[in-house]
């Protein structure tokens, strides 16, 4: 009889934890092993010199770090709540829609059809300052000045945000649409017979019901957004001066441009705490949300 | 005082009418019970009392008030829906005390009013709990009391009982008419089930495809059912039927060629010639020794097919006149099926029905 080295459960599992030590495991520890080097993709050998917490030591005092780290924090927030109340508001009119609603739900899905490479660049002729279509109007609204949309900070922002928006409103409002469907008929009509306004209703009824949709919406686009790379880096590059300069841009061109590789990984391990933080925060809510909604029918 | 007062009400769902112009009275204080068979428009008729379908024609009344274009909080009703329909995000305190603290009601009085339907409904250790922590029977009981504690001119209640187990449904049924008799108001009640109807009714209320078929108090219409529709609908089991005509010798020549007597009164009434459908309770037959028919029975030979010992009394079943019959058997013993038995019916309590327009004659 031959020796047993692995129980079956291990046996069969194998294949499977190889997989996941190759792809995941390996490389993270990789990268972490680097964000205590000096390493530059130039220099091979700088990947055997290590220096400890040094990087990290120097991106603490790091006012372009901190200031894309901010920036990012700053998106984030306004994005995702900007996104939830149009989200909100175009979920409850497509409800309402007697007819049509399936084609209204497809043409509401068009903006996620587009990958945001695309988007950033209509943005970024949308706002263009010379021949940008905003522009352009503006002019034809007797606004004579050319308003310079992406090289002025808050204004490059603001069109970063817009397409950011445009493009991811409608993540937030199929799962809320999603939501309102599930919600069952009856404990609203029982709001209304108990003497609720179609306010109150939605207030103390509808909202509670729909918390857990947006909940999942918010976990899924905060790390959406906090790694948010391609629009902003088609639109401005995190430029003009690092005016529109988010953690991925910025990482992006210390590890890729800068070939500092190293300390990119230290910002990236950061900046990973940021998403953690958005997750762990909306996962907390989203439990507590729906420790009602389980199980009451 | 909330009478409720129904006017030629339609519903109108595009071109298909749902009912079709019903009146109806309600008096305070009355427990009428809407019955009928799934899709006869008696949900529809109470909501639109409730407010939360529009009414097509006519005019609904609660008081003095014509509430037809009243939103459902103006019109002082409670509702208490099938599935409960609780707030699953409130514990059991606060579904009680929503209405209150959406009319602005001052902190004490909505306290003392959640203690008092509480009281009522035995939900006092329940009071911390969320709806999904409940029973069936639990729930069922808040979203009476949600219904209590407004103090509603009517309270409507929308086949409440058709989710809980047979155990239980009896139980609240119990509980729901000491309800009724603690706090006297208008209940408007919509079942299918006919023992409920029949248990807990004033009045009943009967309908059959958005029309009002019979009126009247539960024993009035077990007695003397207006049609065919109502006599089957009505008691458990159904009536039992078969086809025949009058003949001039005052008796009733059913399909199989069988004669029976008609009493002088119900002989006199029918015209001979009458093609009619003879219609007989289970409990006014009487099977040979097990009691006495009364003075106008006449016999029946017939074969038992199946039994049903139910304890104090076996159901047993027969063919007759091509149809299924069932009989009370009082004071059981065992019967094997293909026994042949002999029947007393009870003349006296037959009913016949015109057999086009299913009348009563």
């Amino acid at each position: 009889m031959k020796r047993k080295i692995l129980s079956p459960p291990v046996l069969l599992l194998l294949p499977a934890m190889i997989i996941i030590v190759a792809v995941i495991l390996l490389p993270l520890l990789l990268s972490l092993y680097t964000s205590f080097t000096p390493f530059k993709l130039t220099r091979p050998d700088t990947f055997y010199r290590f220096i400890g917490l040094r990087n990290y030591e120097r991106l603490f005092t790091d006012v372009y770090f901190w200031a894309a780290f901010g920036r990012t924090f700053v998106v984030l927030t306004i994005a995702l709540n900007v996104e939830m109340m149009l989200g909100l508001g175009l979920a409850l009119l497509v409800n309402r829609a007697i007819a049509g609603q399936r084609t209204l739900r497809t043409i509401m899905m068009f903006p996620m059809m587009f990958s945001p490479i695309l988007v950033g660049f209509q943005f970024k002729f949308l706002f263009n300052d010379n021949i940008g279509l905003v522009n352009n109007a503006l002019q034809s609204l007797g606004i004579a000045q050319a308003i310079p949309w992406l090289v002025d900070e808050y204004l490059a922002l603001f069109a970063i945000l817009t397409a950011e928006i445009w493009s991811s409103t409608s993540i937030f409002a199929i799962l809320i649409l999603a939501g309102l469907m599930a919600i069952p008929r009856d404990p609203i009509e029982a709001a209304k017979v108990d003497g609720c306004t179609v306010w109150q209703t939605f207030r103390h009824i509808t909202l509670p019901y729909l918390m857990p949709f947006m909940f999942i919406a918010m976990t899924i686009r905060s790390l959406d957004i906090a790694r948010a790379y391609d629009i902003v880096q088609i639109m401005t590059a995190g430029g003009p001066a690092r005016r529109t300069e988010l953690l991925w841009t910025l990482i992006s061109r210390t590890g890729y441009v800068d070939a500092n590789m190293g300390l990119a990984n230290a910002m990236a391990y950061i900046s990973i705490f940021l998403s953690i933080f958005f997750t762990w925060y909306f996962f907390r809510k989203l439990m507590a949300a729906r420790r009602y909604m389980g199980g009451a029918q | 005082m909330a009478v409720v007062t129904l006017e030629k009400v339609v519903k109108r769902y595009g071109p298909l009418d749902v009912v079709h112009g019903i009146d109806l009275d309600i008096a305070h204080g009355e427990f009428v019970v809407l019955v009928g068979p799934s899709g006869c428009g008696k949900s529809t008729t109470l909501r639109m009392i409730a407010g939360l379908e529009d009414i097509s024609d006519g005019t609904i009344r609660i008081g003095d008030r014509v509430v037809n274009d009243l939103p459902p909080r103006d019109r002082n009703v409670s509702m208490v829906f099938q599935n409960y329909a609780l707030y699953p995000h409130m514990n059991v305190a606060e579904n009680l005390g929503f209405s209150l603290k959406i009319a602005n009601r001052p902190k004490d009085e909505i306290t003392q009013r959640v203690a008092e339907a509480a009281g009522i409904l035995g939900l006092d250790d329940l009071m911390d709990r969320l709806p999904g922590q409940l029973s069936g029977g639990q729930r069922q009981r808040v979203a009476m009391g949600r219904a209590i504690v407004r103090h509603p001119d009517v309270f409507l209640f929308d086949e409440p009982l058709s989710n809980l187990d047979a155990k239980l449904r009896t139980q609240m049924r119990t509980e729901i008419k000491k309800l009724h008799q603690k706090v006297k108001t208008t209940v408007i009640y919509v079942t299918h089930d006919q023992i409920e109807a029949m248990t807990l009714a004033d009045r009943m209320v009967i309908m059959r495809g958005g029309q009002i078929e019979q009126v009247g108090s539960p024993m009035d219409i077990f007695h003397n059912p207006a049609n065919l529709f109502v006599a089957q609908f009505i008691g458990s089991p159904p009536m039992n039927l078969a086809d025949g005509v009058v003949t001039d010798a005052k008796t009733v020549r059913l399909e199989n060629g069988m004669e029976l007597p008609l009493t002088a009164d119900m002989a006199g009434r029918v015209a001979a010639g009458t093609a009619v459908v003879m219609g007989i309770r289970a409990e006014e037959m009487v099977f040979e020794g097990h009691g006495d028919a009364g003075a106008q029975s006449t016999r029946v030979d017939i074969t038992a097919s199946l039994s049903e010992p139910l304890g104090n009394e076996s159901l047993v079943f027969f063919e007759f006149c091509g149809r299924e019959w069932v009989c009370r058997m009082f004071d059981p013993r065992p019967v094997e099926p293909g026994e042949s038995l002999g029947v007393h019916l009870n003349m006296d309590r037959v009913h016949l029905f015109d057999k086009t327009t299913e009348i009563r004659l």
